[in-house]
Order: structure tokens, then C-alpha cells, then sequence
């Protein structure tokens, strides 16, 4: 392993570097067939393993082959403390991993995105005092890796916050104002940071600084943020965690964290436009604006609310020929996904034609409701997403709009004036009828009116979705 | 403009990467189905992870013989890593595992 190879830019190297890189370019590699695997439904959990097995041969060649400035080794003693906290870390992970409740995803995936900007800006701030004086390059990768993978973190936490339902909202319209100046500091700080022809030792303070007023304009980016467009911060989020792990690896001129960083960044800045897209928003309109500031034209002919009875809602389904379940994020908070699936089974054995519309954006992160479904045991192929479905919409019997508001509201396509206005939606007023499970006549997130429960064609089953849906189940057993 | 262009021929291969790398990344995740959004970010969020090779680096030539704040610093930033990188890869699998049994 220590044997010379040659001499590269002065520096000589062995067979161990490379083939350190050479593993490095292996798991790069994985990366990017891992990621590319997994969108696609037959290969993404090979996709998932394979980006994992990249990840393990990285970190094992890391560990054995990795030599500092001065050609030594990781000594023996810190690769066990190395493994240990890799011990502590991986049962923490894998612990939480299996025992979280499939709803809470959206959480989950906040908080392991800001562990991993937490460990990105650490890298960075624990670098720095190692960078040359004046060595702009290595100094400004540093400076970015840390604004980046600090604001990665305290933003996830507060997202992480707002999911479970710990963090309210926090919409004053100075935020905006503070916000910026923040923004500006940061930045500020950094460019004095990068040019300061002061030797790095002397700018400890510095960094710091940079680093506490990066995490405050974390929190301070994400605590106006609107309930409803969580799904496109967490996407963003995530996108900006490659991106300091990328950062990093400049500093190591390490190519599979470069690659693999920069890899997840781009990624996850597609997801989160795809995201802004469906919802018809721009992502500047995103962070900035908050939604739903109560600012609703809509108000006048809203009509009359007809209530269905149970019985009748049971003969109406069990006489369909088509059934359209339209699932929203209060199906998942009333944990009714499994009981849908059985009123489901219960209709398609009575030969009515069960399917389900996913709106992009419906539960609390893209494709949330999908993952929900798959739990219950809904075969994948009665999964249509909203394109496939509107065509269809006229033809079938009755539109079930479980626990969704803001995604069936035609305001989105007669309304200017409303804020969902030419948001993409699943056509259920063109259903033949229209049943609407709701706890009450609440508003969705983006607090706004929907007409469709007014429509001549809806009836209203009021109470909670999973113990509405179980009665109906009683209900058509009984028939 | 001199200073620029000194900039980047210093960083030329850097900057092919991150170009390229940016344009694999749009490609690599177009076309995905709305189904697999969740398991997807869970995934690439894993894979962001990457920082854990820094982590490795970093306490793997720490300095022993004193305890400093670096190295406890540095600890901290190997666990988070692993945590991202364990759980987002475990709870990803945990998810697409749903998707397949329901194949009867």
C-alpha cells in the first residue's frame, strides 16, 4: 500500500492513494446509478442500497487509506474512536429510521437533513483555522460550506418543529426586513472573511460570528414559511445540504463528496421548482410572501352545505360502477389509511372500480400520500396521479374527497382573486357526486374557501375520516 | 476580469465538475413519478451524507494527546453524519419496501 507509484505537482503517491480514488470514483459512481434507480418504481430500492454500498466502500477506504499533508495514516487509536461515534450515529439512525410512524416521514427526513448540515458546517468551522492566509479558493469553499450547512440545519430543525406541530407559524411583516438585513450580514461577513488578508488564526472570531448569525437567519428563513408550502422548503433544504457537503469536499478535494454533494444539490433543486410548479408559485414567492395572508375574494355565493347520511352515503358507493378516493393530509393525521383500504376491498367486491387520485402536493411532502397508501396495501397501480385522472373525472360515479380541501377547490380555476389561483387541482365538480369527509367545516391550509361544498352535487360527512370510514365499512357489510 | 479568469483556470477541474455534476443531477432525477417523490428526497438526502468522509478526515488526524474542543467538535459532526446517512438510507428502504409487497 506504501509502495511510491510516482511523483504528481511534487507530491510523491502510493498504490493506497490511488486506490483511494479509485474507490472514490466507484462510489460516485453509485451515487449516481443509486439516484437514478430510485425514480423509477421496479429498481428503487436496489437504487437505494446501491448509493448505500457507495457510501460504506467511501467511508471504509477513507478510514484505511487516507494519508494527511505529511503521508501518515489515520492512526489506530482514532479509528476506533472514528468507529465508535460511526456506532452511536448508525443506532441512533437506523432505531428512529424503523420505529417512526410512516405519517411522521416529513419530519424524519427534516431532522436527518439537518444533522447532516450540522455535520457540514462543523467540517467547515473546524477547517478553517487550517486554511492558508490569502488562499481565496479554499477560504471562500470553507465560508460557503459553513453559511450553507448552518442554515441547512437550524432551517431543517425549525421545519422539523412546524411538521410536528411544536413551531407555529411566525408571520410579522417586519420578518421580511430582518430577514434581509440578516441575509445581507451573512453574506457580508463572509466576503470580509474570504478577501481579509488577515491569516486565519487571527479571523476565529469571526467565523464564529458567521457561523451563530448564519443559524439565527436559518431559523429566521423557515419561521414565516406557511404550513402548505413546507413540502418545497424541505426540498430546498435538502438541496442546500448537498451543497455544503460539496463545499466540504473542496476543501478535501474530495470528489466523492464533491460529486455526490453537487449531485443531491442539483436534484433537489429540480424537486423543489417541480414542487413550486404544482402548486403554481414561484420559489422567490415561496420564502418570501406567506400564504394565505388573508387576502380571500372569494366570499359571496357560497349556498347551502348538504349533509349525507351514513346509510345513504353506503347505498350511493356500493351502486357505483367508479369510485375516485381523493386523499389529503387529514386521511394521514386521522391515521385512516388503513381503513381506506379496506372500504376499498369491501367496494371492489361488490365490482365497483376503486381508484385513487394523488395530487403532487397532497399530505405534508411530494408523494407523502403515496408512501401512506403503500403502508395500507394499496396495490401501486390504483395510485393515479392527477393528470391521469382529470380526463376521466366526468365519467365517474362519486369523487370520496377524504380529509383534502385546498386540491379539489375550483377557486384555482374560476377565482383570480384567490391565492390558489391557477394551481393545478384533481377535478372532482366534474364527478357525478361529490361526498366530502371533513371534521368540520375548517378551512384547508391555504385558508381560503372552497366552493366545490357548496356544489349542488356534494354532500357533507362531517366527523373524523377514520371513524366515518369504519362506519361506512359496518354500513355496506350490513347491506 | 484578469483576476476572474486567473480564478478560473486555477479551478478549471473544479468548475468542470460542479457544471457537470449539476446537469448529471437535473438528468438523473427527470421524469420521476410524483409516487416516488418522498422516498427519492429521503434517498438523495442520504447521499448528502457525503459529509461523513469529511468527519472520518478530520478527527482520523486529529491530535490525541490534548483534549480540545476540535476534537469533540469533530466527534459531533461524524455522528450527525452517520445519523444522516444510516437513517435517511434506512428509512428510505423502510419506505420502498411498502411499495413492493403489495405485488401479490
Amino acid at each position: 500500500m506504501d509502495k511510491v507509484l510516482g511523483t504528481l505537482n511534487g507530491t510523491q503517491y502510493t498504490v493506497g492513494d490511488s486506490l483511494l480514488e479509485l474507490s472514490y470514483l466507484v462510489a460516485a459512481l453509485l451515487f449516481v446509478v443509486g439516484l437514478k434507480m430510485l425514480s423509477h418504481p421496479e429498481s428503487a430500492r436496489r437504487g437505494n442500497l446501491y448509493a448505500f454500498g457507495g457510501m460504506a466502500l467511501a467511508m471504509l477506504t477513507t478510514l484505511l487509506l487516507h494519508r494527511d499533508d505529511n503521508g501518515s495514516n489515520i492512526s489506530l487509536t482514532n479509528i476506533w474512536i472514528i468507529l465508535a461515534a460511526i456506532g452511536v450515529g448508525s443506532a441512533i439512525g437506523w432505531i428512529i429510521a424503523r420505529k417512526v410512524k410512516m405519517t411522521a416521514m416529513p419530519q424524519l427526513v427534516s431532522l436527518y437533513n439537518a444533522t447532516g448540515g450540522a455535520a457540514s458546517a462543523l467540517v467547515a468551522l473546524l477547517e478553517y483555522p487550517k486554511a492558508l492566509t490569502g488562499d481565496v479558493g479554499s477560504i471562500l469553499v470553507t465560508v460557503l460550506g459553513l453559511i450553507i450547512g448552518a442554515v441547512a440545519f437550524s432551517g431543517s430543525m425549525i421545519a422539523y418543529g412546524k411538521l410536528d406541530g411544536k413551531v407555529g407559524d411566525v408571520m410579522k411583516p417586519f420578518m421580511t426586513y430582518i430577514n434581509l438585513l440578516l441575509l445581507v450580514l451573512t453574506l457580508g461577513l463572509g466576503v470580509y472573511i474570504t478577501v481579509s488578508p488577515n491569516p486565519p488564526d487571527e479571523m476565529i472570531w469571526a467565523i464564529y460570528a458567521l457561523f451563530a448569525i448564519s443559524l439565527v437567519y436559518g431559523v429566521m428563513f423557515v419561521l414565516p414559511i406557511g404550513g402548505a408550502d413546507m413540502p418545497v422548503v424541505i426540498s430546498l433544504l435538502n438541496s442546500f445540504t448537498g451543497i455544503a457537503a460539496a463545499m466540504a469536499g473542496f476543501i478535501y478535494n474530495n470528489m466523492a463528496m464533491i460529486l455526490g454533494g453537487i449531485l443531491v444539490g442539483a436534484a433537489g433543486m429540480i424537486l423543489t421548482l417541480l414542487m413550486c410548479k404544482a402548486m403554481n408559485r414561484s420559489l422567490i414567492n415561496v420564502i418570501i410572501g406567506a400564504f394565505g395572508g388573508g387576502v380571500s375574494a372569494a366570499g359571496g355565493e357560497q349556498g347551502n352545505i348538504r349533509e349525507i347520511a351514513l346509510s345513504d352515503a353506503a347505498v350511493l358507493m356500493s351502486y357505483s360502477q367508479k369510485i375516485v378516493i381523493i386523499p389529503g393530509y387529514g386521511l394521514a393525521v386521522a391515521q385512516a389509511q388503513h381503513i381506506t383500504q379496506e372500504l376499498d376491498e369491501l367496494l371492489e367486491k361488490k365490482g365497483v372500480d376503486v381508484k385513487y387520485a394523488i395530487h403532487p402536493v397532497a399530505g405534508r411532502m411530494p408523494g407523502h400520500m403515496n408512501v401512506l397508501l403503500a403502508e395500507a396495501d394499496v396495490p401501486y397501480e390504483k395510485l393515479v396521479e392527477m393528470d391521469d385522472i382529470n380526463p376521466d373525472m366526468p365519467n365517474v360515479d362519486v369523487a370520496i374527497v377524504v380529509g383534502a380541501n385546498d386540491v379539489v377547490n375550483p377557486a384555482a380555476y374560476n377565482d383570480p382573486g384567490s391565492p390558489i389561483y391557477g394551481m393545478p387541482i384533481i377535478d372532482a365538480h366534474l364527478a357525478k357526486n361529490i361526498i366530502i369527509m371533513k371534521r368540520g367545516m375548517g378551512k384547508g391550509y391555504a385558508g381560503i374557501e372552497n366552493e366545490l361544498f357548496f356544489n349542488e352535487k356534494t354532500r357533507m360527512l362531517f366527523g373524523d375520516a377514520k371513524s366515518s370510514i369504519q362506519k361506512l365499512v359496518t354500513e355496506i357489510k350490513t347491506m | 476580469m484578469e483576476q476572474v479568469l486567473q480564478y478560473f483556470f486555477e479551478y478549471k477541474e473544479a468548475i468542470f465538475i460542479i457544471a457537470l455534476s449539476v446537469f448529471l443531477g437535473i438528468e438523473v432525477i427527470s421524469n420521476v413519478p410524483a409516487v416516488l417523490h418522498t422516498p427519492l428526497m429521503s434517498g438523495a438526502n442520504a447521499i448528502s451524507g457525503v459529509i461523513i468522509i469529511g468527519g472520518i478526515i478530520l478527527v482520523g488526524h486529529a491530535n490525541l494527546s490534548s483534549f480540545s474542543a476540535e476534537l469533540v467538535l469533530g466527534i459531533l459532526a461524524l455522528m450527525f453524519g452517520t445519523l444522516n446517512v444510516v437513517g435517511g438510507f434506512a428509512v428510505t428502504d423502510r419506505m420502498l419496501e411498502m411499495f413492493k409487497k403489495k405485488k401479490k
